[in-house]
């Protein structure tokens, strides 16, 4: 059967912070903006908007996409929003592509924007209400308990050492330090000094977190026909896969992402990748926590099972090395506005394959990437692989 | 592309900003208040624990068996009707030892969640529960522990009716 | 490429002001039993993808998209959520289909509204948080101003309006999944307390709860499964300005936008020829009225005539809102589009029993996002 291709044609993002002067709207307009002005476009030529953005209760409003809708460019036009948590940011791209791929448009604009710093005091209690309201919510759990839940069973079923998770974290916060939007970027951090971090959940130190932050990201994406008028650089959208696991997070393996290993499968058969380890030359797994790099890794078919740091620990995740893993700087490096950061990573390997990202362009011309975010309940697995 | 950019858009805050009024916002707090339905599976999982007892489910056609229960196999999707009355005591199968809050404050002495696999469920079948009455840096993965209820008359049918699991005292 | 889209099956729960005998999880999964049912499909085998409508202030839950897939039989396979109204999520399984990648999706929505305990607040929180929210008024002056602004440019009166209810909740009568039927007068609509003058109370839908799911399929799979596909003709979907300073308070611009894409994709040149009925948005009972002007069937000004005129009844040329519509059904939520999705679907396959309409080839189904949104989607069904 013939896919229509879709192409990322432009692409815009602001700078990563922990609380932006801009609202949402405005966030959302910036990178939206910035995205038209790469590819020569103006909002007339952009047939509908799709926006990514991740729980209402950061923002305090309801039905937050149909507030965000003007600032996302979508005044009468098509506009949907899609939400799949923390998986959001690479499902939005997602949602593009199906919108151009189905042949009801040429041309689609793509939002995601986060304002975590809205809801006070903290960010992080609002993640009270993603635990079940009957048999969970009553014993007050913490965001944190569920990564610390699975970081711990992670690193009891393989033998994973706390320092070799470190470094995760070190490689991506120095990668970050070459971002111009780096929210926590540091050429000379340390393993000890991840080590040496508060303990905020053991095993979690706060070293091993992303930032919470605010920040919006935007592609344009094109049809074939389209993409050639506009640029000789296409970067294509290969493969696509999402997957879901049961809601029951206690009655399943937290040492392995099955979801993450289904949604990669469904997006290299599309893609038509039999070899990943080979023929992905670029990986932005989604990294809110460092141990989620390497676990998502695994998932991704891009290391064996609980192999993942020794990725870190021989160089080939390195930005020079085999399989650079996070040249952006990821989440842990650049920040995490939820759905914003997962897109960052689309964008990063927009930049990456048109060999445009500066500081942080990863040598020997490569090819083809991927990017992957995680969300939910530790249950949703997002990827999206590009080539030029 | 981000090669050729000067200048990002976005402009950073600092707490002292709002300290000196520079820049206003407005507060505000959501009075949202739900009343969930249980239904029949959860509902009865909710009077069983008011009973002392944790309830799980048997699916006739993988044979597995959950908790809590539910009323359609995830995996078959079969309906679930045998409901079964599982040990209150379980195995560590992760923890974590938590110093801060669930709104982010900081505490001297850990709240230790964990997933228990309960006695009776199949394998890596579990609950999220709290550890109590043990010395943090003890707790381990395949720790047995026992649940520790509330007294029966104050039990309402609620996960709270378990306090917290306890280092189980073999025999 | 897949070019035509069919839905194949048709599942349903409610809908009922209230249903303590059930958790959402279990009022999802009786609907899905029944379309899988119906589709002669198992959703563990068969189904690709799944596409769930939902807000989580409806829900009480954070990242409500969470608490899918268990209960669809969608565990481990791609789920998504669009927040937006039921018809964006059939629009989104439309999208999946044509691409080629997968032939056979799901699509659902449900309201458990009746465990919301402070709907207005939540519906509060949907206003701008600086310029309008700390003004503490009821969501519903939105829908006030509108219907002020819509009377004074089209000519259209209160009593065209009541109209409206006294149809739909008697329609509604017909309709044995709808809670809100009855034999009103005019006068009695009218003699209701004031909401947000001019909009009446009996104006205005009560809630209820229900679960739609809905079975959709690529040519191939829907001749294979079914000798009675419904065959999806055109969709199309629109956001007007979010703001209430700047948004056109008169017409429905974004039904509108919605409606000439549909009709693009469909064919259509000139509805009131070209479809046989219609379900569309009455949230509130001018909003159907609006919507016809809208979607081309009436010029401006006319729809509060022809509902006078007994020309949008069941048995009238142009019949509207035959299930009873959300005036008589119940408003869904997030659900709203599906529910008048589902009416177009049965009636198009025969199945609307005693209120079936006779000879009836293309309907269309319209919804909007209630207030305070300009949100609204439109999909054409035809047999």
């Amino acid at each position: 059967m013939s896919m229509r291709k879709v192409a990322v044609v432009g692409a815009g993002m602001t700078k990563f912070v922990r609380r932006a002067q801009e609202t949402a709207k405005e966030l959302s307009w910036q990178a939206a903006h910035m995205a038209l002005e790469s590819c020569e476009m103006t909002m007339d030529d952009i047939e509908a908007v799709c926006l990514g953005t991740a729980p209402d209760s950061f923002d305090g409003i309801h039905m937050n996409g149909e507030y965000l809708s003007d600032g996302a460019g979508a005044w009468r036009k098509p506009f949907m929003r899609s939400y799949v948590g923390g998986g959001t940011g690479v499902f939005v791209p997602i949602q593009g592509w199906y919108h151009v791929a189905s042949g009801l448009f040429d041309v689609v604009l793509v939002v995601a924007e986060e304002k975590m710093s809205s809801y006070y005091p903290h960010a992080q209690a609002a993640f009270l209400t993603i635990f079940d309201h009957t048999t969970e919510r009553p014993l007050k759990p913490n965001l944190l308990w569920i990564f610390a839940l699975e970081m711990n069973r992670y690193m009891s079923t393989y033998g994973i050492r706390k320092e070799d998770i470190a470094l995760v974290s070190v490689q991506h916060k120095r990668n970050a330090a070459d971002h111009p939007c780096a929210l926590l970027g540091d050429p000379n951090i340390t393993v000890e000094d991840v080590l040496n971090s508060e303990t905020l959940a053991w095993p979690v130190q706060r070293y091993d977190v992303s930032p919470v932050s605010d920040g919006a990201v935007a592609l344009v994406l094109a049809a074939e026909h389209v993409t050639k008028r506009v640029t000789d650089k296409p970067v294509w959208i290969e493969g696509v896969g999402w997957n879901l696991d049961t809601a029951h997070w206690t009655n399943r393996d937290l040492a392995y992402p099955r979801y993450v290993e289904y949604a990669a499968r469904q997006a290299y058969e599309m893609a038509g990748i039999k070899e990943p380890r080979k023929e992905i030359h670029i990986a932005e797994p989604y990294d809110p926590f460092d141990y989620k790099a390497l676990h998502h890794l695994e998932g991704l078919q891009l290391a064996d099972r609980g192999q993942a740091a020794q990725l870190y620990v021989d160089g080939v995740a390195a930005r020079d090395g085999d399989m650079p893993v996070c040249p952006s700087g990821g989440l842990l490096g650049v920040g995490n506005p939820i759905a914003a950061a997962g897109l960052m990573k689309i964008a990063e390997l927009f930049w990456q394959l048109r060999g445009e990202a500066g500081e942080r362009q990863v040598p020997g011309q490569p090819k083809r990437g991927l990017a992957q975010a995680w969300g939910d309940l530790m249950q949703v697995g997002t990827v999206v692989i590009m080539g030029r | 592309m981000t090669a050729n950019i000067k200048e990002f858009p976005g402009t950073p805050l600092s707490e002292q900003d709002f300290a000196e009024g520079n820049i206003l916002f407005n507060y505000d707090e959501l009075r949202g208040h739900f009343a969930w339905d249980t239904g029949i599976a959860i509902g009865r999982y909710l009077a069983a624990l008011k009973e002392g007892i944790i309830l799980g489910a048997r699916c006739t056609t993988c044979r597995k068996i959950v908790v809590p229960p539910r009323i359609v196999c995830e995996w078959c999707f079969r309906p679930m009707h045998e409901y079964i009355p599982l040990q209150d005591t379980g195995t560590v199968n992760t923890f974590s030892l938590c110093y801060v809050t669930w709104d982010v404050k900081r505490i001297e002495e850990p709240e230790i969640p964990a997933v228990i696999e309960i006695d009776g469920a199949s394998p890596l079948h579990g609950i999220m529960h709290m550890l109590g009455e043990v010395d943090p840096p003890k707790v381990h993965i395949g720790m047995r522990v026992q649940a520790v209820w509330k007294p029966a008359e104050e039990r309402e049918g609620a996960v709270t009716d378990i306090l917290y699991f306890r280092p189980l005292q073999e025999v | 490429m897949n070019e035509r889209v069919a839905i194949v099956g048709l599942g349903w729960v409610g809908f009922r002001p209230v249903t303590p005998e059930r958790s959402y999880k279990e009022l999802m999964y009786e609907a899905a039993l029944r379309a899988y049912a119906d589709a002669g499909v198992n959703p563990r085998r068969d189904v690709e993808t799944f596409v769930t409508v939902a807000e989580d202030f409806h829900e009480g839950t954070s990242i409500f998209d969470e608490y899918v897939p268990d209960q669809l039989g969608a565990a481990l396979k791609p789920v998504h959520t669009i927040g937006g109204d039921g018809l964006h999520g059939l629009a989104a399984a439309y999208m999946l289909v044509r691409t080629g990648q997968f032939d056979l999706v799901v699509v659902e929505g449900h309201s458990k509204v009746s465990n919301l305990l402070t709907l207005p607040e939540v519906t509060a929180y949907a206003q701008d948080p600086v310029l309008n929210r700390p003004l503490r008024l009821n969501t519903h002056f939105v829908a006030g101003l509108e219907m002020n602004r819509y009377l004074h440019e089209t000519g259209t009166t209160r009593e065209q309006c009541a109209s409206v209810v006294v149809k739909n909740r008697y329609n509604a009568l017909s309709n044995p999944s709808a809670s809100y039927g009855a034999e009103l007068t005019l006068e009695e609509v009218l003699a209701g307390p004031p909401l947000a003058w001019p909009l009446g109370r009996r104006e205005a839908a009560e809630q209820a709860d229900g679960a739609i799911v809905m079975v959709l399929a690529s040519e191939d799979r829907a001749r294979h499964l079914t000798d009675r596909p419904v065959w999806i003709l055109g969709v199309g979907w629109c956001n007007d300005s979010p703001s209430l300073e700047n948004r056109d308070w008169a017409q429905a611009i974004y039904a509108r936008e919605a409606g000439r894409m549909a009709y693009r994709q469909a064919g259509i040149g000139n509805p009131r020829d070209q479809i046989d009925f219609a379900e569309v948005d009455d949230v509130y009972a001018y909003k159907e009225l609006q919507a016809l002007e809208a979607l081309g069937f009436c010029r401006p000004g006319e729809a509060g005539e022809l509902t006078e005129a007994g020309v949008t009844a069941p048995d009238g040329d142009l019949p509207i809102n035959v299930s009873g519509g959300s005036l008589g059904v119940g408003h869904v939520l997030d659900a709203t589009g599906l529910a008048r999705a589902l009416e177009v679907a049965l009636q198009l396959r025969g199945e609307a029993g005693p209120r079936q309409l006779e000879d009836v080839e293309v309907g269309l189904a319209q919804s909007w996002r209630d207030v305070p949104t300009t949100s609204g989607a439109v999909v054409i069904l035809g047999n």
